[in-house]
């Protein structure tokens, strides 16, 4: 039977969001206080949901260590505690939270074998919080 | 159609063990929880289930009967329980968080006579949960 799975991981970050596409006006409009070039940090929560059969010999989805392993080393360490605007991934991109949401979902795609990567979703603050699926629709 | 989520508490004590893997595979696979003394966890569940809103009493299901079933199938049997000892479908499978939110279902679908189960989630610890749709 098939089940999806959530883990939930925090990581802190700073960040500025400022875009060389458009003029110094047009970025303190858009961005507002967020376009502070000393830029400012949140604490963020991920969550990752993988999917699949439900194994009967292990009664899991996939063994939750496996997935800790790949987000510790694939994510935490390129992210926790890291300015996101010097992080390669952010060189054009603006480390937005929805860019930050799409870039797990990709590594996580490229990399996670053990189950089926069903949707990150991000909370940058208690407020706000993103969800990214690749494009599919997000399962509530 | 609306949503509606239930949510309970329960707290259990469980271990993670096949028979058919030897010491050394059960310790490998399942890490500390194979220690066959057991451990807790206070768990949460969300009961969701879904509806037309009947138009004369403006509800999507009887909350009431709804605590009822889930009272219980699953908090009378799982509520301060041993699982792999104490309830039966634990006996034979492992009572993981996947297995938790499956068994969860397969005890409340057949008992509640108007609401759709939609989504059974338990959560283990709050960053660490399962979603079951009933899917095969």
């Amino acid at each position: 039977m098939k089940a999806h799975l959530t883990r939930r991981y925090m990581f802190s970050a700073s960040h500025r969001l400022h875009s060389d596409a458009m003029s110094e006006e047009e970025n303190k409009v858009t961005y507002g206080k967020c376009n502070n070039p000393y830029g400012h940090g949140h604490n963020y929560a991920l969550e990752v949901t993988v999917s699949g059969p439900v194994d009967e010999s292990t009664g899991m989805v996939c063994n939750l260590t496996d997935l800790d392993a790949f987000v510790e080393r694939e994510i935490l360490e390129r992210f926790h505690l890291q300015n996101l605007n010097v992080v390669p991934e952010f060189h054009e991109a603006v480390p937005t939270t929805e860019n930050l949401s799409t870039s797990i979902y990709d590594i996580l795609q490229r990399g996670f074998r053990y189950a089926h990567l069903e949707k990150v979703r991000i909370q940058e603050t208690v407020m706000n919080s993103f969800e990214y699926a690749g494009g599919n629709e997000i399962r509530k | 159609m609306v949503y509606l989520t239930r949510k309970a508490e329960f707290a259990a004590s469980h271990y993670y063990h096949n028979p058919e893997f030897s010491p050394e595979e059960n310790r490998r696979i399942f890490g500390k929880c194979n220690n066959p003394n057991g451990h807790g966890h206070n768990y949460t569940l969300e009961v969701t289930v879904k509806g037309e809103v009947d138009p004369r009493s403006g509800f999507v299901v009887d909350l009431k009967h709804l605590k009822e079933v889930l009272n219980r199938e699953v908090l009378d049997a799982m509520d301060h329980r041993f699982l792999n000892k104490e309830v039966p479908e634990f006996f034979s499978r492992i009572p993981t968080t996947e297995n938790l939110a499956i068994s969860i279902w397969q005890r409340l679908a057949p008992k509640l006579n108007t609401a759709h189960l939609h989504r059974v989630r338990v959560y283990e610890t709050p960053d660490l949960f399962v979603d079951f749709y009933g899917e095969a």
